[in-house]
């Protein structure tokens, strides 16, 4: 049996999280456009098979195939209403794959609408959607929840107190998205790191920080900003840089070794949790794997 | 502050239920209803892409805006048609086929509108027919297309294909933007431009519009 998150964390761990998934399942038959979500109900196996392909490349934390999985989001699909099936087998089939050998987080990633007044979604209905979604992944087995790729603090909230509601007990990871701006690293709804930090420790999360967005060089900066106003364990999965054109096709361009490089410098900034987003693969989280296990050796 | 001034101003604040008063005052006076969308709706747009651009203002502000915008718009839309007043333009948009990321390009639905054009908005998951097929039902010039995803990105070049071979390049021009797509991009698949944000996405449809090169050096 795997230690609890916290646990880990006190401890002074640096978990290994791990890589896009989306990429993985296109390969295996996933039209562009079609909810990956859809594949819980019709090929769990894979789902178990992706996470456990994860665990061997040395991943301590695989996340469920769940991002789109809220009923909002599901509803653009025409899915909302087996929202509740499609986020238990998300998790039961990470779990199947791990066996045990890494912590299952349930991924939630934003419910697709702006919030009221700026759009119209109600951010009641918003919350409750979140709260059914953490419920069926904890039924589902998921060790801890990660809330991702959040624009709107407000909506990020939201999705943690859903969480906390669904188990008042459950490690919360909230990762938001930031751009570069000359003011400093804001999302695009304008909230600001600190504001973020704050309202999310208040809210009741547990480890905060950044996915999506960003490439490597960016991610650290990102990191560098939460550690100053934090000393909570930091999260960060950047993307293998901005997509370039390589023969009309978009290309992530940081390789594995590219990323491996950076790692160092994200622990030393109070990174304890690291991963990938779009454009990783499992060789990037190999190689991953491979710096932490030399950094570990070398202390 | 003369009225329409004051329209541009709470406008800019998001202030809808001032705004459609306001509106309301303006068209009592009889102050024609192509000034009321120029001089104050379009004005107040403006203002709130100009600190945009800047990074002064966020979405959030930028949404506001438009929602004030649109209480201004309903009331004088009626006069502007019985006026028979032309709009500044007409652009068919949608989010291609296989994507349904719609945040971006609602925006850029409702920044055009505020910018005093008429829009089609085709939803998302548009397949490149549907896009060429409404434009030249609606009597549109500008295609505006979104991709969220780099698998659905290659749809926009088929869209710009399909315009080449059916010979209707510079009667209908494109536009394309969304998280993954660049101006490297744009240029790539012979697209007329690249907008970064929803504010670029005015400014960039505005040049097409009047004849502008674009990225192709001409329509």
């Amino acid at each position: 049996m795997n230690m609890d998150l916290r646990e880990r964390l006190d401890r002074g761990d640096i978990l290994l999280s791990d890589g896009a998934i989306g990429t993985l399942l296109q390969q295996h038959g996933l039209e562009p456009g079609q909810a990956p979500e859809a594949f819980n109900l019709s090929r769990p196996e894979l789902l178990s098979q992706v996470a456990a392909t994860s665990v061997e490349a040395g991943s301590d934390l695989v996340h469920t195939n769940s991002f789109g999985g809220s009923p909002l989001k599901l509803a653009v699909h025409g899915l909302e209403d087996q929202a509740g099936e499609i986020n238990r087998t998300a998790a039961t089939a990470a779990v199947r794959g791990v066996a045990g050998r890494a912590l299952v987080s349930g991924s939630i990633g934003p419910c697709g609408k702006v919030l009221l007044p700026y759009g119209e979604a109600d951010p009641d209905e918003v919350r409750a959607g979140f709260l059914l979604q953490a419920r069926a992944l904890l039924e589902g087995g998921a060790d801890l929840l990660t809330i991702e790729t959040m624009s709107d603090l407000a909506e990020a909230v939201l999705a943690v107190q859903g969480a906390r509601r669904a188990d008042p007990g459950v490690p919360i990871l909230v990762t938001m998205t930031f751009e570069s701006t000359p003011g400093g690293w804001f999302t695009i709804m304008g909230n600001d790191i600190p504001t973020c930090a704050a309202t999310l420790l208040e809210s009741g999360a547990d480890v905060l920080g950044s996915n999506c967005g960003q490439g490597s060089a960016g991610m650290l900066e990102v990191a560098r900003a939460f550690a100053a106003t934090t000393d909570r364990p930091l999260m960060i999965q950047a993307n293998a840089g901005l997509p370039e054109l390589d023969e009309g096709r978009a290309c992530y361009p940081e390789s594995p070794a590219d990323m491996a490089a950076w790692v160092p410098k994200l622990v030393a900034n109070g990174v304890r949790i690291l991963g990938g987003c779009c454009g990783t693969t499992t060789q990037h989280i190999r190689a991953f794997r491979r710096v932490l296990d030399q950094n570990r050796d070398s202390a | 502050m003369e009225l329409l001034e004051q329209i541009a101003d709470q406008l800019e604040k998001g202030q809808a239920a001032t705004v459609a008063q306001l509106t309301t005052e303006a068209i009592s006076a009889e102050i024609p209803a192509a000034e009321i969308l120029n001089g104050g709706l379009i004005a107040g747009m403006d203002l709130v892409g100009e600190k945009f651009r800047k990074h002064e203002v966020f979405l959030p502000h930028v949404l506001l805006a438009a929602k004030a915008m649109h209480a201004g718009m309903e009331l004088i839309k009626p006069l502007l048609m019985r006026d028979g007043v032309r709009r500044v333009g007409k652009a068919v948009l949608g989010t291609v086929r296989g994507d349904q990321h719609d945040i971006g390009k609602n925006l850029v639905g409702i920044m055009l509108e505020g910018a005093g054009f008429e829009v089609l908005d085709l939803g998302t998951d548009v397949a490149p027919e549907r896009f060429v097929e409404a434009a030249l039902a609606g009597g549109a010039t500008v295609i505006g297309m979104s991709a969220l995803l780099t698998t659905t990105m290659p749809v926009m070049r088929e869209v710009i294909e399909l315009i080449n071979e059916r010979e209707l390049r510079g009667r209908l021009r494109t536009v394309i933007g969304g998280a993954p797509v660049t101006e490297d991009y744009a240029r790539e698949i012979g697209a007329d431009a690249y907008a970064f944000d929803g504010v670029s996405a005015v400014d960039r449809i505005r040049d097409l519009v009047a004849g502008g090169p674009g990225l192709l050096g001409g329509p």
